[in-house]
């Protein structure tokens, strides 16, 4: 009888010995992170984007030899899935990540609409993430314990071009409190960051806004608010609307021959605005990220330039800034595992938010919400069909061309 | 919005310029909303993947140029390519619900959509794409009024579209057949008519409108997987406010909304051009319900 019950007991723990293995995520020596990206919808050029970053950065890591967390080496693997661009999906694959593939970390998602899905789930299940896609200041005002950013937040993204105006005022002709500005944001939470961003700094500086408009999300067509730019004449027009508001702005634009002195706008590269229109782009201002042409050096990949060869090597286009944040998270993880020493969901949190680290991106540090507080936003200006980074002065390739030589 | 009122009085030029580019914007929806009001007329289908066939027709536009074929030609290669896969899916989905209730009918096109969106999507990239017919802009009055001439160019081609198809129905034996069996498709059945043929053709036909005009929004405005739904809106409202069967009335409704939109979008700001088109609608439908309760009560 006794013999009989040690053998039943010994069979049940045998039994169950590969079930433990499985769901220990960090045995045979690999960490596995979790991702739920857009490869699906209407988010899918970014996400694919992004899940190059990551993927690059991983293989780059692992390749190095891993990272080692206490005594022992890891190597670092990520479990996908494809979110359809749609953020109740993304949230129901990110529980599916931690609960049922017992997923410990987790890397963001594309957008700060998915993230805003996605983060609620984590941080619930005290679960750390580290996104680099994200850029809206509401995800940092939620008190949010293991959400990180190494992205800089929306409303930084074109300050700068307020700021260029305001010290070109002369060759305007101006004050800069007499410098008139033009807005057209789209209307969703990312852009309307954007402008709280521009607003603020133009107070700083007196400067009135003459139109303020907000863009349908389903835009299609610029003409009134150009019409009305053409009878305003403001000195700087801001639009922010992704892609295809940066590629219908420099359409019509051009199209209805509308002359004033400075152009500024979000997600250029994005829409290509310089293949698509040529000369019609020209000295438009761009919000970046990130530029390869930035003075950014790390250990693993070297310089921003070594990255941007790297990654048009291995993929055949030279990377978006949406890469280079989103491998910049990989490298944020690394770091925090060799710091914790272990990896527990907590400790690993904590030394997530006592990252202090150099990249090819930039420099990531993150203050008490989790956003990126050590890296400026930068603007790219377009000069002779190149993207020149002209702002902030310390990494800038050239001086900005500011007002436009009139047409 | 009082200033902006301002503006338009102190500069009438400026009101012109807005209404004459509403005009150019009216003539493409009116002309993705002919084809609606095709379908939904002969068929008793509202078609919501009208959105996706335009938005189709604009890739081809796009894959010409990039091949180096000026996208103008993409106009008529649009409409032909359009009227196959219209055929293809009428004769695989759309002929299973021609007599099934609107609700079913609008799913299914709706599915169709879903379904497109996602091949554009996986075929073309989700980024947005252009086809650049390299054309000037017109100036009016001192350079106050500025036209693009792609825009004027695709109010042409719509102009010319919609009175070819005009004479199509009136004179062609497909046109006539198409006509009979909107007004009863039984009887048309019964003198002889292939209604299963005259749908398919029908519903050819409007994915080719739609194509053409695809191809011309490629010119003026951009395309991507997901901008299809403006399209189908615009049409269906367009055909609501015109009625069933009104080809003029199309066509006034499509550039009035064109022009209102423009109008409103500067007097109130862009965040409102939609909301007062919406409200143009409802307007619309209250004033035309009054008018039939009058003509009701003369019956009693």
């Amino acid at each position: 009888m006794l013999h009989y019950r040690t053998f039943m007991i010994a069979a049940v723990a045998a039994a169950s010995l590969p079930f433990a293995a499985a769901n220990a995520q960090s045995d045979g020596s690999i960490i596995t992170l979790g991702a739920a990206v857009s490869l699906t919808g209407k988010y899918t050029t970014n996400g694919e984007h992004t899940k190059r970053g990551y993927d690059l950065a991983v293989k780059k890591i692992n390749e190095a030899g891993g990272v080692t967390v206490g005594d022992e080496t890891y190597k670092i693997e990520i479990k996908y899935y494809d979110d359809e661009s749609t953020p109740a999906r993304g949230a129901e694959l990110a529980e599916r990540l931690i609960q049922q593939d017992g997923i410990k970390f987790m890397l963001g998602p594309y957008s700060s609409g998915m993230t805003k899905a996605i983060a609620p789930v984590t941080e619930e299940h005290g679960v750390p993430m580290v996104e680099a896609n994200g850029a809206s200041r509401s995800l940092f005002t939620n008190n949010w314990k293991y959400l990180f950013a190494t992205l800089s937040t929306s409303e930084q993204y074109l300050t700068g071009a307020i700021t260029l105006v305001a010290k070109n005022a002369d060759d305007l002709g101006k004050e800069p409190e007499e410098i008139k500005v033009a807005m057209a944001f789209e209307n969703d939470p990312f852009s309307q960051d954007v402008r709280e961003g521009v607003l603020d700094d133009m107070k700083e500086y007196g400067m009135e806004a003459v139109i303020d408009d907000q863009l349908p999300r389903e835009l299609n067509d610029m003409t009134a608010t150009l019409t009305k730019v053409k009878a305003l004449k403001p000195d700087l027009l801001i639009v922010s609307g992704h892609s295809k508001g940066a590629a219908t702005a420099i359409r019509q634009i051009n199209e209805l021959k509308v002359n004033f002195p400075v152009l500024a706008m979000t997600h250029c590269d994005s829409a290509d605005i310089i293949g698509k229109f040529g000369d019609g782009a020209e000295h438009t201002l761009c919000a970046t990220q990130w530029a390869p042409t930035m003075s950014y050096s790390d250990e693993l990949f070297g310089s921003a330039q070594d990255f941007a060869k790297l990654f048009e090597e291995t993929y055949g286009y030279a990377p978006p800034y949406q890469a280079a944040e989103s491998a910049a998270a990989v490298q944020v993880y690394a770091d925090a595992f060799e710091r914790a020493g272990e990896l527990d969901s907590k400790k690993v949190r904590d030394a997530l938010a006592a990252t202090d680290m150099m990249t090819f991106y930039g420099p990531i540090k993150f203050d008490q919400a989790g956003k990126n507080i050590a890296k400026p936003m930068a603007l790219y200006q377009v000069l002779d069909g190149e993207y020149k980074v002209v702002w902030p002065s310390g990494v800038a390739d050239t001086e900005a061309v500011v007002p436009r030589p009139s047409t | 919005m009082l200033d902006n009122i301002e503006i338009l009085v102190q500069a009438p030029v400026i009101t012109l310029d807005l209404v004459l580019n509403g005009l150019l914007l009216g003539a493409i929806f009116a002309l993705a909303a002919y084809g609606m009001a095709l379908v939904w007329g002969v068929m008793n289908i509202i078609n919501i993947a009208q959105g996706e066939f335009v938005i189709l027709g604009g890739y081809v536009a796009v894959v010409m140029a990039a091949y180096g074929i000026h996208p103008l030609i993409a106009v008529p290669v649009a409409a032909l390519l359009l009227y196959a896969i219209g055929w293809a899916l009428y004769r695989t989905v759309i002929f299973r619900i021609v007599d099934r209730d609107l609700f079913t009918s609008i799913l299914a096109t709706f599915g169709i959509s879903i379904v497109l969106q996602q091949l554009m999507n996986t075929i073309f990239g989700g980024n947005v794409r252009i086809a650049d017919a390299g054309l000037g802009t017109v100036f009016l009055m001192n350079g106050m009024v500025s036209l693009a001439q792609v825009k004027l160019l695709a109010f042409a081609l719509a102009a010319v579209l919609g009175s070819t198809l005009v004479v199509f129905l009136k004179r062609s034996r497909l046109g006539q057949a198409i006509r009979a069996t909107a007004q009863h498709p039984r009887a048309a059945r019964v003198l002889g008519i292939d209604t299963d043929r005259v749908y398919a053709a029908t519903y050819g036909l409007n994915a080719a409108i739609c194509g053409a005009c695809g191809a011309l929004v490629a010119m003026a405005y951009t395309v991507h997987p997901y901008i299809g739904l403006p399209y189908t809106i615009r049409s269906f409202m367009i055909v609501v406010v015109a009625g069933l069967g009104n080809l003029a009335g199309v066509i006034a409704a499509g550039l009035g909304l064109g022009a209102a939109e423009n109008v409103a979008g500067f007097v109130f700001g862009t965040q409102y051009q939609l909301a007062f088109v919406f409200l143009l609608l409802v307007v619309v439908l209250v004033w035309r319900n009054r008018r039939l309760a009058r003509k009701r009560g003369y019956l009693k």
